[in-house]
């Protein structure tokens, strides 16, 4: 039986490939790994593939779905063909992703302190001012290092002409980082022989860093200090992460119900030797819910008296309270002025031109062009109530028309990125699939940005919606050296 | 020096407790399924049911103790709470919260482990494969035994664990003492028994602690009632007996003092001692079923009264 190639009749079509790059000009250093994986193989490749998959489940590197009693575990599908970044194309992530949160930290700070940039007119005041995750509690907070945004995650795309472009920014509890590293140990076990002499930046030193930034950060005058990562519990279907994060900094993983602040406005976390005093919060609680007496009162996952503890400045919480305001996507289409503004400089990684439906011109432009668009409403996550207008009905585009003019500040448009794509092993076939990638940055004093980061893939054929939440899966990340 | 949060030391208590219950409900299945096969039938399925108070609940959803009914009951039933699947749902569950702390390959055992049992139907249940199936049930609990032994960082939630263990087992025994006594047909002075049954049954109980051996190294002939339940009671080198796990425990206590200053409430310390004096001081009519059955009852109140003591103490 003659063993058959993984790479002979993929076809990336008109898209820019990660790996093959486009037709006669293989990208330098992805050579090699096309020729191993042919050696290896299709059969072994998707027998491998089961390997991995049935190993996802025994390690329950899983996300859970709760119904009645039932805790049904689900993995997200993960895609043996890795994503490659040349060295010259990481170099300019790395930087442009620190030039991101640079700018991010600068413009945070600012607003909730002398709001230059929104005196300067750069910045429409009521966009950020009346912006629902606007904390007016932040107000006037001087915050360690000025750090607000401590970990970061901006999903970048690749267009066809192998372009990056940013196209979110999550500035609030950005999830996904366990898999970048679970996927590596995952490919070091499966894949020994496709690794060997690639040359391929570590991933796993990646709770390290986060320590170290959470430990800089720390109220000042604490040497030692106690992080803790607080999670609403078992529920939440990133606990997996949670435990990966809590586990690789070697920090205990507590939730509201562990913490207590106490008359002196100290945080402290209930032990078996009584309460010991906790200094760092890495949260993943969103705002609202982190203290009843401050944001919703039926919060049971928060502690109560935490935001006092906070504006006295006896606690830090990683990221700082009112972080969502810069990751909304309509401030996002400022945010190459934010770059120019702070930093004087021009944005290493180009937004994807974003129409603001807020303003008259254009939304009349959305409203002209609907069916070229990518429509998407602000204030949702997980790629909710996104409609790619070449994709949509004639009934759809209707609804959306009518949603669009109920409510114009509520949507951006964008013009249809053609995303890459990167080979895909589907029922027995290689075949391209669009990817994405979400590099992850973490800031105590400086920024360190992790050479990978997620690549999501939409599975299904011509999707371009990548989200684990709408049929996405994952692949490793290799940056080469 | 950091220290475990008030809900992991509940988690690891518990975690080794479910466990703990599910290896030792797999003993009893075991041993039950030979006292029926040996003897009596059908209605020998009652006891098991009496022993841990569910004849209520059971009959709830069956119509009688048959084989199939309590085998399915205490196996594969999730409604049942003293069931092996929802005892290892439980431990599963407290192993989950405490992913972060406890080595990968403790949660990996546990989770497939889980996931094996969620995959047996009621086929696989069958008389014939029941004493296999409770086997599988035993190792798993005993490889999950070992890689905590070989892996868990020995910091004070390695005694909250034990702790747990050890309660769990000292339990177990005394339930295991029950079925046999438990037995209508066997609840009677000693002069009306057929010795040569009786003997039988202790040794299948034996065999079911993993004791036979043990105990005819220590009692070369004969099977005495007295002795047997003296081993299961008070022989401080049977792993099982009732006297070792006490001793475990009073050593866990003086440790959890010693090297981490966590000093136990004399409330713990006297419900221990209690213990100890219950399990050492046997009396001459010790094996007349009453006087078993009234120490068992004992034993396991002071056990309950024990752990919610430590509860009380330490995970709040």
């Amino acid at each position: 039986m003659s063993r058959r190639a993984v790479l002979t009749n993929y076809d990336h079509q008109s898209f820019f490939c990660e790996l093959t790059g486009r037709v006669g000009e293989n990208q330098p250093g992805t050579v090699e790994i096309c020729r191993l994986l042919d050696k290896i193989g299709l059969q072994s490749l998707e027998r491998r593939a089961r390997n991995a998959e049935r190993e996802l489940y025994n390690l329950g590197i899983t996300f859970t779905v709760y119904s009645d009693a039932e805790a049904i575990d689900r993995i997200l599908p993960f895609d043996v063909i890795p994503r490659v970044i040349t060295a010259a194309d990481w170099a300019v992530i790395d930087r442009g992703v620190r030039q991101r949160v640079k700018a991010l930290n600068l413009f945070l700070a600012d607003i909730y302190h002398d709001q230059k940039i929104l005196k300067d007119g750069v910045v429409p005041a009521e966009l950020v001012l009346t912006n629902a995750n606007y904390q007016k509690v932040m107000q006037g907070l001087d915050l360690p290092q000025g750090t607000y945004v401590h970990i970061c995650g901006i999903d970048v795309v690749r267009d066809e002409a192998g372009a990056f472009k940013v196209l979110e920014d999550n500035a609030r509890c950005p999830s996904g980082v366990s898999y970048v590293v679970e996927n590596r140990h995952l490919m070091l076990r499966t894949f020994p022989d496709l690794m060997d002499n690639i040359g391929i930046r570590r991933v796993s030193d990646y709770g390290l860093h986060l320590q170290n930034a959470l430990a800089e950060v720390a109220p000042a005058n604490i040497d030692n200090p106690q992080v803790v990562l607080l999670s609403p519990g078992f529920y939440n279907s990133a606990y997996f992460e949670h435990v990966f994060l809590a586990r690789e900094m070697g920090v205990p993983l507590v939730e509201g119900q562990d913490l207590f602040v106490d008359d002196d406005d100290c945080l402290y976390m209930r032990t078996v030797a009584g309460p010991i005093r906790v200094d760092v919060v890495y949260r993943r609680i969103n705002d609202d819910f982190l203290d009843p007496k401050a944001f919703r009162k039926d919060s049971a996952l928060g502690v109560p008296g935490l935001m006092r503890a906070y504006a006295k400045g006896r606690v830090t919480l990683a990221n700082a309270v009112g972080t969502g305001v810069a990751d909304d996507k309509a401030v996002y289409a400022y945010m190459p002025r934010i770059i120019r503004y702070y930093l004087d400089e021009e944005a290493i990684l180009d937004n994807v031109e974003t129409h603001i439906c807020a303003e008259p011109e254009a939304l009349k432009y959305t409203l002209d062009h609907l069916s070229e668009l990518v429509v998407k409403p602000v204030g949702e996550a997980g790629g909710y109530g996104v409609v790619v207008g070449p994709q949509a009905s004639a009934a759809e585009l209707d609804a959306l028309r009518a949603q669009v003019k109920a409510d114009p500040a509520n949507y951006i448009s964008q013009p249809v990125i053609s995303l890459s794509v990167s080979p895909t092993l589907l029922n027995g076939e290689v075949v391209p699939r669009h990817v994405d990638l979400r590099p992850f940055a973490v800031t105590g004093k400086d920024t360190w940005v992790l050479p990978g980061g997620l690549t999501r893939v939409a599975l299904k054929k011509g999707s371009l919606v990548v989200n684990s939440s709408q049929g996405g899966g994952s692949k490793d990340t290799w940056v080469l050296e | 020096m950091s220290r475990l949060l008030s809900r992991f030391a509940s988690n690891l208590f518990w975690l080794a407790r479910y466990m703990e219950r599910a290896e030792n409900l797999a003993r009893i299945l075991q041993v039950n399924e030979s006292f029926a096969r040996d003897r009596l039938g059908a209605r020998d399925w009652l006891p098991i049911l009496q022993l841990n108070d569910d004849e209520e609940r059971f009959f709830k959803i069956h119509n009688e103790a048959s084989a199939d009914n309590v085998v399915h009951f205490y196996l594969l039933d999730r409604k049942n709470p003293t069931s092996i699947i929802a005892s290892v749902h439980q431990a599963r569950e407290n192993a989950r919260a405490l992913r972060h702390l406890i080595s990968t390959e403790m949660w990996t055992q546990v989770n497939v482990f889980h996931g094996r049992l969620t995959g047996l139907r009621s086929k696989d249940l069958a008389l014939e494969k029941l004493s296999l199936v409770c086997s599988e049930v035993k190792e798993s609990c005993q490889a999950h035994a070992g890689i905590t032994e070989g892996t868990y960082y020995r910091d004070e939630g390695w005694h909250f664990y034990n702790l747990g263990r050890y309660l769990e087992r000292a339990d177990q025994t005394s339930r295991l003492l029950d079925i046999k006594y438990r037995r209508p047909s066997l609840d009677i002075a000693p002069s009306t028994e057929d010795p040569a049954s009786d003997a039988s049954l202790w040794n299948t109980l034996l065999r079911s602690g993993a004791g036979y051996h043990a105990f005819r190294r220590v009692h070369p002939r004969g099977m005495i009632a007295a002795d047997v339940l003296r081993f299961f009671l008070c022989d401080p080198a049977f792993p099982r007996s009732i006297t070792t796990c006490v001793r475990e425990l009073e050593e866990l206590v003086a440790e959890l003092q010693r090297e981490y200053g966590l000093t136990a409430s004399t409330d713990i310390k006297e419900k221990l001692k209690e213990l100890n004096r219950l399990a050492c001081q046997p009396t001459d009519d010790e094996d007349r079923g009453d006087h078993v059955n009234r120490l068992m009852d004992r034993i396991q109140f002071l056990l309950v009264e024990l752990s919610n003591a430590i509860d009380a103490q330490f995970f709040h």
